[in-house]
């Protein structure tokens, strides 16, 4: 079960910890995507830290229209803990829609070098 | 920026890779990653092992926090659901805070989901030092203590439900055993006779059923249900709400009286409909409580008072039909849930005519057709004609095994009891013909394949190796078609009674119940333990544990030995003096908080509350450490501990710089 390696996992214990703080943050640091996983509606491990997530999102979504990034570039999806080939396609989808809205307009110009590392 | 702060000295972060065998070094340059991280200039050391969690793992993160003054410890390794409780506990032997230890997962998130050696390296070491800045921010924490009470409650009077009773009763621990029909039992006393020793069903379980009664620390509620939870591990606080069955337990003495004048019937749930029972009925002679039940849904009316004929002819004047909805409120330290089975309804299998035909039966209808205390007294007869069948045709995987239409799982004990139906059947009626449609035989447990060679090999019983594909009404014959593929021929049999090894399904009452306690089910409905191998009758909500068929298809003694397991940790609960609860919860900073009260609406748990001066308060013991506040609080005040905003945005920028 594999999946392209340009994500970056951060573990954050529910999707109710996630705001527009948090979100811009990674944006304005030059990430392409943000890709919010939390559990389904009706399940969230915290009971409602997810329906406040929906509504973050779709609130900073809209604010994100406005200053010129392209809102797909934040995305929320439910996928439980045993949901493992779901997080797959998930992130196979994701990769493949930000390549096609292309880099983040905040990323530096200079394409990054791979840290040079041994193997 | 004002408020408390911790002053700790330059942090010293020690970094410990683990290869994980080939898991982990198969994909990843565990030794690149160890040298790059040693550049970072909070990380005085770091090491690379074979298998961390090892001992000697262990070991080398103990030797190092001490000879390092370590002040935070980085595993990078497998998930932290796997081990951060080890790395937590080895570090704290060490006497460094468990809390000030984190794992970093270049496993499961890195490599085993990626190929690309180069690649997948750099990944880890990106993900590593993402979390050694989540380490430099941690603030060591303490467990908080909570008390709990001496009650544990089971939901469910089946014999798991009751096998768990009685442990942790005789623990010397207090038990509200609740359960939703009117008699302690479930399908395990609608049973003939159990696979493979053929003891008498009742006659094993009715003993379990009056000690459950009897023991003096079990509180036996039956016609009831939990209606509400709240609280939290060691404190739930339950609502049961006990239905009224209008006839007093003690006063009535089983007479049947009142059955025999009572003018309403329905089918009978004890006798999976193949007889009507009145709507004033015990389900079985046997039933625990001791006593006969109003069906309020079946009577011609209670409110306003229609009939009465019961009361008239009750002579100990036992029915009371004043009696109403009960709540009883109560404090419990521990749930169990052991809400059992349901068998998947024929009416959904049209291709073998379930619903349809009278004579296509399922498998606990014909254990009441076999059982001596049955509807037509362990004599074996069609439901349509009343006549003995001389050729039964047994149809094995009803419904199970077939993710195309039905379940895709296999329900397990369906070959042990139709090996079980069909020798019973050749002894009742030894001129009598069985055949069995099958696909596998699974006879698993202890003696099951002794008991399927005896009942095919010295019962002549006949095992066709393939699936029944129709089954048809022809005039009053009832057609099988099938095919058997070890002689590669196609089969049509003219039965006389079709019987169905259907899908076992989790008990309608378990979503619903699930729902109420907020843990988990899975993709079939059942309830969802908290790992399948290692923690089977635990759900993922603290306190709250999971036994018997309601968890996934089984038999008695797994049922019985889950219903231990559980009472087993609903004891190591109870035997504790304090519970401790974890610290990485909300703090709010007052100097900072303008007192708005967002956050109190945010928590589920009702942690939040504002003080006498006007700031919000958290419950340490009521939070669980969502964080769903802080991302509300319009000024940063509340923070989740070692989880703050200001880590995250390093960690983000950690994460991000290396491009």
């Amino acid at each position: 079960m594999s999946y392209p390696p340009n994500v970056i996992p951060i573990r954050v214990n529910c999707s109710g910890r996630i705001n527009a703080g948090i979100v811009l943050r990674a944006l304005e640091r030059g990430a392409d995507g943000v890709l919010i996983g939390g559990c389904h509606p009706g399940d969230c491990h915290y009971v409602s830290g997810n329906y406040k997530a929906r509504r973050r999102v779709v609130l900073l979504r809209r604010a994100l229209a406005e200053t010129g990034i392209d809102p797909r570039r934040v995305r929320l999806e439910w996928i439980s803990a045993s949901e493992g080939a779901k997080f797959q396609r998930t992130i196979a989808t994701f990769t493949e829609d930000i390549r096609s809205i292309g880099r983040s307009p905040l990323c530096e110009e200079e394409v990054k070098v791979a840290a040079d590392v041994q193997g | 920026m004002w408020g408390r702060r911790h002053w700790v000295p330059a942090p010293r972060i020690g970094v410990f890779v683990c290869h994980c065998g080939l898991n982990i070094e198969r994909t990843v340059d565990t030794q690149a990653v160890a040298a790059v991280l040693s550049e970072h200039p909070c990380v005085v050391h770091v090491a690379d092992y074979d298998y961390m969690c090892s001992d000697p793992g262990q070991g080398l993160i103990r030797d190092a926090i001490d000879e390092h003054r370590l002040t935070g410890v980085v595993v990078a390794a497998c998930s932290p659901a796997m081990h951060e409780p080890t790395f937590r506990r080895a570090a704290e032997e060490a006497g460094l805070n468990p809390y000030l230890v984190e794992m970093a997962n270049i496993r499961e998130h890195c490599s085993w989901v990626h190929h690309d050696r180069a690649e997948a390296t750099r990944k880890a070491i990106v993900i590593t030092r993402t979390l050694v800045e989540k380490v430099k921010g941690n603030h060591p924490l303490e467990p908080v203590e909570i008390d709990h009470v001496d009650q544990c409650l089971v939901i469910g009077g089946g014999i798991t439900g009751i096998q768990a009773a009685l442990d942790v009763a005789e623990s010397g621990f207090q038990v509200i055993l609740v359960e939703k029909s009117p008699s302690l039992g479930g399908h395990m006393a609608q049973l003939s006779e159990t696979f493979p020793t053929l003891d008498c069903s009742q006659c094993i379980l009715t003993p379990k059923m009056v000690e459950a009664a009897r023991h003096p620390n079990i509180r036996v509620m039956t016609y009831s249900e939990l209606i509400e939870v709240s609280g939290y591990v060691g404190n739930y606080a339950v609502k049961i709400r006990k239905n009224p069955t209008y006839v007093d337990p003690d006063k009535c003495n089983l007479c049947g009286e009142c059955e025999v004048v009572c003018p309403e019937s329905v089918k009978s749930e004890f006798d999976c409909g193949l007889v009507e029972r009145k709507a004033i009925y015990i389900p079985f002679q046997q039933a625990i409580p001791s006593s006969y039940t109003l069906d309020e849904n079946a009577c011609l009316g209670i409110r306003p008072l229609r009939c009465s004929e019961c009361a008239k002819a009750c002579e100990p004047g036992a029915i009371d039909f004043d009696m109403r909805p009960e709540i009883v409120e109560e404090e419990v330290a521990a749930i169990i849930v052991a809400t059992g089975y349901e068998l998947y309804s024929p009416t959904c299998l049209g291709e073998y005519g379930g619903g349809e035909i009278a004579d296509v039966i399922d498998g606990l209808q014909f254990e009441r057709l076999l059982c001596a205390s049955g509807p037509t007294g362990g004599a074996i007869r069609r439901p349509s004609d009343g006549r003995t069948p001389k050729r039964i045709v047994f149809v094995q995987c009803a419904g199970s095994r077939d993710p195309e239409n039905h379940k895709a799982y296999c329900s397990k004990i369906c070959c042990m009891y139709t090996a079980k139906h069909a020798l019973l059947y050749r002894h009742a009626v030894p001129d009598g013909e069985a055949v069995i449609f099958y696909i596998d035989i699974r006879a698993g447990g202890k003696g099951y394949e002794e008991f399927i060679q005896h009942a095919a090999e010295d019962e002549r019983i006949l095992y066709l190796r393939g699936k029944a594909a129709r089954v048809y009404r022809d005039g009053d014959r009832v057609i099988v078609w099938g095919v058997d593929t070890l002689s590669g021929r196609r089969i049509e049999i003219d039965a006389e009674l079709v019987v169905l090894a259907t899908s076992i399904e989790p008990h309608p009452s378990t979503a619903p119940l699930a729902k109420v306690l907020k843990i988990g089910c899975g993709s079939e409905g059942f309830l969802k333990e908290a790992h399948p191998k290692l923690r089977p009758v635990e759900s993922l909500t603290a306190g709250i544990f999971v036994a018997g068929a309601g968890q996934g298809p089984k038999d008695i003694p797994e049922a019985v030995a889950q219903g231990s397991g559980a009472a087993a940790k609903a004891i190591a609960l109870l035997a504790k003096e304090k519970l401790t609860h974890s610290p990485e919860v909300v703090s709010i900073d007052e100097s900072v908080c303008g007192g708005c009260g967002v956050c109190i609406a945010m928590c589920p748990y009702s942690a939040l509350s504002l003080n006498g001066a006007g700031v919000a308060e958290c419950n340490d013991v009521l939070c669980e450490g969502c964080g769903t506040c802080v991302s509300a609080c319009p000024t940063g005040a509340a923070q989740l501990r070692n989880m703050t905003d200001a880590q995250m945005r390093e960690m983000i920028e950690v994460a991000l710089s290396d491009g």
